[in-house]
């Protein structure tokens, strides 16, 4: 990832050499080299870790490379289908709906990550600081995250309700409306309702993540900074975000992933529509895949959003990895 | 089956198919235990069935519980004579292909589904073949409805039995229109539109759903375009024809009646939400099915009263209904094929149907033809309009012939989302080039 100014990705992350592959096959010679006992260690290791293995293989490695598969046939509900090579992906980048769900799922992702990170880090900074009903608030706080999403997206959907929306009923008595808005209709006001029901549900997973990385802070640096004259702006700005940082990319990587993989929210609210004014890259490919029986097709709009989020994900990595090895800014280990 | 046997109550009209049933079921169980075909007809029993047996049926949930009911109490009467167990399954009506889908590909799950509109072609590859039963059932019953037979029959073969037709007509509270200067339902949609302004410069506006839902925006929509001369495709099932004036004067007058006629919410509505909007008086016209007016009798009889259902309107080329078949599919995978179909006949007996069809208050119109004379039609005049819509019943994908290209049209709410695009701004011209761009990419893979 070339960035003007930083160092190369190869230098972050370099590819793997011929002393990588020495290091990588190293642990076998070890292991043929190694006593008794040492063998019985690994192979306890190994017990331990095959039942991990197994899931991983059984429930990601295996699905992904199905999902490859069927991304390259033409494959239908009932019918293993013929391979096709790359077909489905033409088919898609010439298709105006996906093109729309790309489009939708970016705004999506990143309008919804930088509104929960905005109030995550609100939220953290006045728990952290709240010195009665500390429990209460956090319990409370989490409610939105513990719910199941399917049930808090169907209040939702009734909140939203164009014609009996309690949201429109309070704005009307309190004399901001006039007329009612439609939540959902609108291509536009649909994008940010969803958007805020996202945001809504996830921003307590950014509150709790950054408030135990808030707790982690040494009072110690804050009034230090105190004595020194910093205002509270140039205390957060200057030593809480800084040390915060590692934290708040590990939970934004988190989030990212979540988010560009929405489906629940989408489908439950608006099934996509109107006019496919809401459609994510999730909820296309279900649509194509599943209620149109298209497996081939459904599962390359799946895959299709794989480079996409993998480049974004890679960022993020040698971002973390630049600070922790001291690199750069964020030089939190220091 | 020893002690548990069952013989399906005699009748004279079912002995034919009775034989029809055992000779596939025994086809399909490749033998039993009396010695096969002979064995069975010679002791006049049906199959028996491993103790344990399970039998799954997934539906969607209907509008009318007495229906649903009933259905329960005949599927558990059913398990009793046969000493099966019988699970019905009832889901989101969205849901119902999604789920079928899933099954397919995994290769287990209900041993029957109730697939809605043309689906027995888009997911063909998954169902068994139903043609003996189908067949044997149309011939007593006075033969299909032909938009029962085009959704359910695939290729050379019946890949489901249709099981009724779900009718969507104009709901309409009559004194709003009275006020409103009408005695009468409007005939056409130019006179509905007219209707409709005053209606809405009352405060009572006409409302129509335009999300991604499967009935209500679809039944608008179709028949809508059919009506001024448009239709998805030609003849040949392949050469798109959606590119034409008719369809364009559709999207313009919808658009039209959209600003000066419809409630606004409409664009985010799901089928559900217009029956709760009208039930609310906050609408005064709507395309939906009869459960409106059922529930409307059950809880609000005041606003029961007032309410009547009239034809779809007419447009210059005819009126017309898109309307959602259901069909009893019998899934290729499962491993109770015999017993499946033994269910699928016994529900659909005159003996079962009947009492269960006058539960559902006409809500259903049978597949099949000997029902339209039906005595329950006449208990209520204000549900006539159903029974007779299916005379006017087109297929999805008309002119061509039915076909999975249909379905999947109606999967990615093309129809609707070019009237939608038209409501939310983009030109009527451009969401009519959309939808034909749309539908040659699907019609021509």
């Amino acid at each position: 990832m070339p960035v003007a100014g930083h160092p190369s990705l190869s230098e972050a992350a370099p590819l793997p050499s011929r002393g990588m592959i020495g290091a990588m096959t190293r642990p076998i010679r070890r292991l043929r080299q190694a006593s008794r006992t040492e063998r019985r260690e690994w192979l306890f290791a190994f017990i331990l870790l095959l039942p991990s293995l197994t899931m991983l293989g059984a429930f990601v490695a295996y699905p992904f490379l199905r999902g490859i598969w069927l991304s390259l046939t033409d494959a239908v509900v009932g019918r293993e289908g013929a391979f096709v090579g790359i077909d489905n992906f033409i088919k898609l980048w010439n298709d105006s709906i996906f093109r729309r769900a790309a489009q939708n799922t970016f705004v999506y992702t990143a309008a919804a990550t930088v509104l929960k990170l905005t109030l995550g880090m609100l939220v953290a900074l006045m728990l952290n600081n709240l010195m009665g009903f500390k429990r209460f608030l956090r319990a409370s706080m989490l409610l939105p995250w513990i719910v199941p999403t399917v049930l808090s997206t169907l209040a939702w959907k009734w909140m939203f309700d164009p014609t009996f929306s309690i949201v429109n009923w309070l704005l009307f008595r309190l004399g901001f409306i006039h007329l009612r808005i439609d939540w959902l209709g609108g291509p536009v006001v649909a994008m940010w309702s969803v958007i805020l029901v996202n945001v809504w549900r996830g921003t307590p997973f950014f509150a709790i993540t950054l408030l135990a990385g808030l707790q982690t802070i040494s009072p110690d640096v804050h009034e230090a900074a105190a004595i020194d004259g910093a205002s509270p702006w140039q205390r957060f700005w200057r030593v809480t975000w800084p040390l915060l940082l590692p934290v708040t990319m590990v939970v934004v990587l988190f989030a990212v992933i979540q988010t560009f993989a929405d489906f629940q929210l989408v489908y439950i609210l608006t099934g996509g529509g109107p006019a496919n004014s809401t459609h994510l890259f999730a909820t296309y490919a279900y649509q194509l895949g599943v209620a149109t029986a298209k497996l081939g097709e459904g599962a390359a709009a799946s895959i299709a959003m794989f480079p996409m989020l993998f480049l974004v994900v890679l960022f993020q990595l040698w971002y973390i990895r630049r600070g922790d090895s001291g690199k750069g800014g964020t030089q939190w280990r220091k | 089956m020893g002690d548990k046997r069952h013989t399906t109550p005699a009748s004279d009209t079912l002995a034919l198919s009775r034989r029809s049933l055992l000779k596939g079921a025994a086809a399909a169980a490749g033998t039993t235990a009396l010695g096969g075909l002979p064995g069975i007809l010679q002791a006049g029993q049906a199959p028996a069935y491993p103790k344990g047996t399970k039998l799954h049926l997934l539906t969607r949930i209907n509008f009318i519980p007495a229906g649903d009911k009933l259905f329960l109490e005949q599927a558990e009467e059913f398990g009793k004579q046969m000493g099966v167990e019988v699970q019905v399954e009832r889901i989101g009506e969205n849901d119902v292909t999604t789920r079928s889908s899933a099954a397919i590909v995994a290769g287990s799950g209900p041993d029957i589904i109730m697939l809605q509109n043309n689906f027995p072609h888009l997911l063909a590859n998954g169902l068994a073949d139903v043609s003996d039963l189908a067949e044997a059932l149309g011939k007593e019953q006075g033969g299909y409805w032909d938009l029962s037979r085009a959704n359910a029959y695939v290729g050379r073969q019946w890949l489901a039995v249709p099981y009724g037709v779900l009718s969507n007509t104009m709901n309409y509270r009559e004194d709003w229109l009275k006020e409103a200067g009408y005695s009468k339902f409007p005939d056409t949609y130019e006179e509905l539109r007219e209707v409709g302004k005053k209606l809405k410069a009352m405060g009572h506006p006409m409302g129509q759903c335009f999300g991604h839902s499967v009935n209500d925006p679809n039944s608008w929509c179709y028949p809508f375009v059919w009506a001024y001369g448009g239709y998805e495709v030609e003849k040949d099932g392949k050469t798109v024809a959606l590119d034409k004036k008719g369809t364009l004067d559709a999207i313009k007058l919808n658009t039209a009646m959209w600003k000066d006629s419809f409630d606004e919410g409409g664009l985010s509505w799901d089928d559900a939400s217009n029956n709760r909007a009208f039930l609310a008086g906050s609408i005064s016209v709507t395309n939906n099915g009869a459960s409106i007016y059922f529930v409307g009798k059950d809880k609000f009889p005041d606003i029961a009263k007032v309410t009547n259902h009239a034809p779809n309107p007419r447009g210059p080329a005819g009126r017309y209904y898109h309307m959602a078949t259901h069909s009893s599919a019998l899934m290729k995978y499962s491993k109770n094929q015999p017993l499946a179909k033994e269910f699928i006949r016994w529900y659909m007996d005159k003996k079962q149907y009947e009492p269960w069809f006058i539960a559902m208050s006409s809500y259903m119109i049978p597949p099949t033809k000997v029902w339209f004379e039906h005595p329950a039609w006449k208990t209520d005049p204000k549900l006539t309009p159903f029974r007779d819509s299916i005379k006017d019943a087109r297929h999805l994908g008309y002119a061509g012939p039915p076909s999975a290209k249909a379905s999947e049209a109606l999967a990615k709410y093309i129809m609707v989302d070019m009237f939608a695009k038209a409501i939310q701004g983009t030109s009527p011209e451009e969401s009519l080039a959309w939808a034909t761009g749309e539908l040659k990419k699907i019609y021509a893979a």
